[in-house]
């Protein structure tokens, strides 16, 4: 078995070779900052490059090139989106999100808070689907922005955006989708989904870290959070990152319906055999309204960090929602909120797959996973 | 198998070891006395089973069970190995620093752990003599709270929350404990700080009431 074992990639996924190739020779032959059109030629190449960048990364989520901004990646798109439009509309000072938000979404809106800012933080069922009637209720006329993820990050939940839009559009309020998550993994039409701000990211598919964007729907005005030399349409300056941007484009024109498969067999396989182990459960929804590549399973009595350190020393790389592993000593906000107790979140492991893992690796996986919990239990003070 | 995980640049060898091997963990179906401190709320559980030398007020041996990280499963499993075949007497003076120098280290954010468990090992002193009358139930005051307290580390120094200045004013009267803490609102372990002193005195049978008040410090570094 090739170690590591990488379960983690809803956090981070490797680079594929293919999109390396595509990205070195902006490093090493094509290494000018994009001119326009009555620069030097040297640097119409770079321009050129940037351009049919967006061109691939609009296209893939429905929208038109001049509407894709190149950011650094998930966290700034979602800050440019949120403050950007908390800065640019005064008047207007509420703001709808989720519980199960991102952190680079939350804790926007608690700077936002401080400001004066009214933030409804919409509850979530028992698998982690926002509450719509909420969303409803909560619109107002003071109401700036509705901002909910695609996918969750920790439980894999898939919202219905599409729905979340309609009420958006009845109720003539702005519309800003996390899809850091789901991006290439389920489809997504600002279009047709009427969405207004779209944050997606790189790093997530296979493409590098540093590099992501943020649709911004035409007529929907925000301020720019970084300011200088005027570049992405004056909403994000800074020389631009020509090879990240044409790593983010090969990153999405290698995406194949076969790799989406291959994760779904693999999650149901690896879900379904854990959940054999006896006082296991699975935190998120099953099936098609779970992202593809997305396992989260509490084992009771049993501490989520131990269970990640035997797995990593056995080369198996996974992440927790116990407080033991958070910066902040505090047990995962999306568990919680999705109704379990704070030992829910203490025993929560998320596998995250990518097209890489292997059937092979599951097994083992599973073998080791249901070793390490036994070892666990037998030293446990709980369920005797 | 991998060389050097990330836990191998935070974790002692030591630490590791016991963490891998735990020395004394294990049921005690005869023990003098059981106790269970932390709460699986917390992510922090153990339990400590003693057997004890009557005639010589020894510790003739001593178990234990988590439930927790690695470094609450290390700590624990040190501080057992440091106690065994010792008097009560010297076990009640072991401190959390020697279980950590005995590990080689601890990073602060685990302190905790290591004050675990010697809060597992001091409460299972206590109650086997106050269950055969050898002392008292001490008087709920002040300097009760604050000593109590001091049981408490802040994740981010490794300092106990009192020594810090974390615990400002502390007001007891007629069972309600009102306690003021010097910390930001934004405090990224005020949370933790909060709950870890609920779980420290909610369970006192002489508290009635616990009031916590936060004293916003903005921008106070601890």
């Amino acid at each position: 078995m090739r170690a590591p074992i990488y379960l983690d990639n809803a956090t981070t996924t490797p680079l594929d070779p293919h999109v390396l190739e595509a990205m070195k020779p902006y490093f090493f032959e094509w290494y000018g900052s994009p001119t326009h059109e009555y620069g030097h030629a040297f640097g119409l190449k770079a321009r050129e490059a940037l351009e049919e960048s967006r061109e691939v990364v609009a296209r893939s989520i429905g929208a038109g090139p001049e509407e894709v901004i190149f950011t650094s990646g998930g966290t700034e798109s979602n800050n440019l989106a949120i403050k950007g439009i908390a800065l640019a509309n005064r008047d207007k000072q509420h703001l709808i999100t989720s519980k199960i938000e991102h952190t680079s979404v939350l804790n926007v809106a608690k700077s936002l808070e401080r400001t004066g800012v009214r933030v409804s933080y919409l509850n979530v069922d028992r698998e982690g689907f926002v509450d719509l009637e909420q969303l409803r209720d909560e619109v107002d006329e003071k109401t700036l922005l509705v901002s909910i993820q695609h996918a969750n990050q920790e439980v894999g939940t898939v919202q219905d955006v599409s729905e979340i839009g309609k009420i958006c559009e009845e109720k003539g309020v702005l519309f800003h989708v996390d899809a850091v998550q789901s991006f290439t993994k389920v489809p997504v039409d600002v279009e047709k989904m009427n969405i207004d701000l779209l944050s997606i990211s790189a790093h997530k598919i296979h493409g590098p870290k540093g590099i992501g964007a943020l649709y911004v729907g035409g007529g929907v005005k925000l301020k720019p959070l970084i300011e200088g030399g005027y570049h992405e349409f004056g909403l994000r300056s800074g020389t631009e990152n020509i090879p990240g941007a044409v790593g983010f484009a090969k990153g999405i024109e290698i995406v194949d319906d076969s790799h989406l498969e291959h994760m779904r067999r693999l999650r149901d396989h690896l879900t379904e055999d854990l959940l054999e182990i006896p006082d296991s459960r699975l935190n998120g929804p099953k099936g098609d309204k779970r992202l593809c590549n997305n396992i989260n399973i509490t084992f009771r009595f049993v501490e989520g960090e131990s269970v990640l350190l035997h797995l990593d020393m056995r080369g198996i790389i996974v992440t927790t929602g116990s407080a033991c592993f958070s910066k902040t000593l505090e047990p995962s906000h999306v568990i919680l909120a999705l109704g379990l107790k704070h030992e829910d979140a203490h025993g929560s492991i998320r596998f995250s797959l990518s097209k890489y893992n292997t059937l092979e690796e599951m097994d083992y996986t599973i073998k080791n996973v249901r070793e390490v919990v036994e070892q666990l239990r037998s030293i446990s003070p709980v369920r005797r | 198998m991998r060389k050097l995980s990330f836990y191998e640049r935070v974790y002692s060898p030591k630490l590791l070891e016991l963490f891998r091997n735990p020395k004394n963990a294990g049921e005690m179906p005869d023990a003098d006395v059981k106790v269970t401190e932390g709460s699986l709320a917390c992510g922090d559980m153990i339990t400590i089973f003693l057997k004890i030398d009557k005639d010589r007020m020894r510790i003739e041996d001593i178990k234990f069970l988590s439930y927790g990280c690695a470094a609450n499963i290390a700590t624990t499993s040190m501080m057992t190995e440091l106690v065994k075949g010792k008097t009560l007497e010297q076990a009640k003076k072991l401190t959390f620093k020697q279980i950590t120098e005995a590990l080689g280290g601890l990073p602060p954010v685990k302190m905790h752990c290591a004050v675990l468990s010697i809060d597992g090992l001091r409460s299972a002193i206590r109650k086997y003599e106050e269950e055969r009358g050898l002392v008292e139930v001490p008087e709920l005051d002040e300097s009760f709270i604050r000593s109590r307290l001091r049981h408490i580390m802040n994740p981010k120094t490794g300092r106990d929350v009192v020594s810090a200045g974390i615990v400002d004013q502390i007001k007891v009267h007629n069972g309600k404990v009102e306690i003021n803490l010097k910390m930001s609102e934004d405090d990224e372990f005020k949370n933790y700080i909060i709950e870890a002193i609920h779980e420290r005195l909610d369970r006192l049978p002489n508290i009635r009431e616990l009031e916590i008040n936060l004293q916003s410090q903005a921008g106070d570094e601890h």
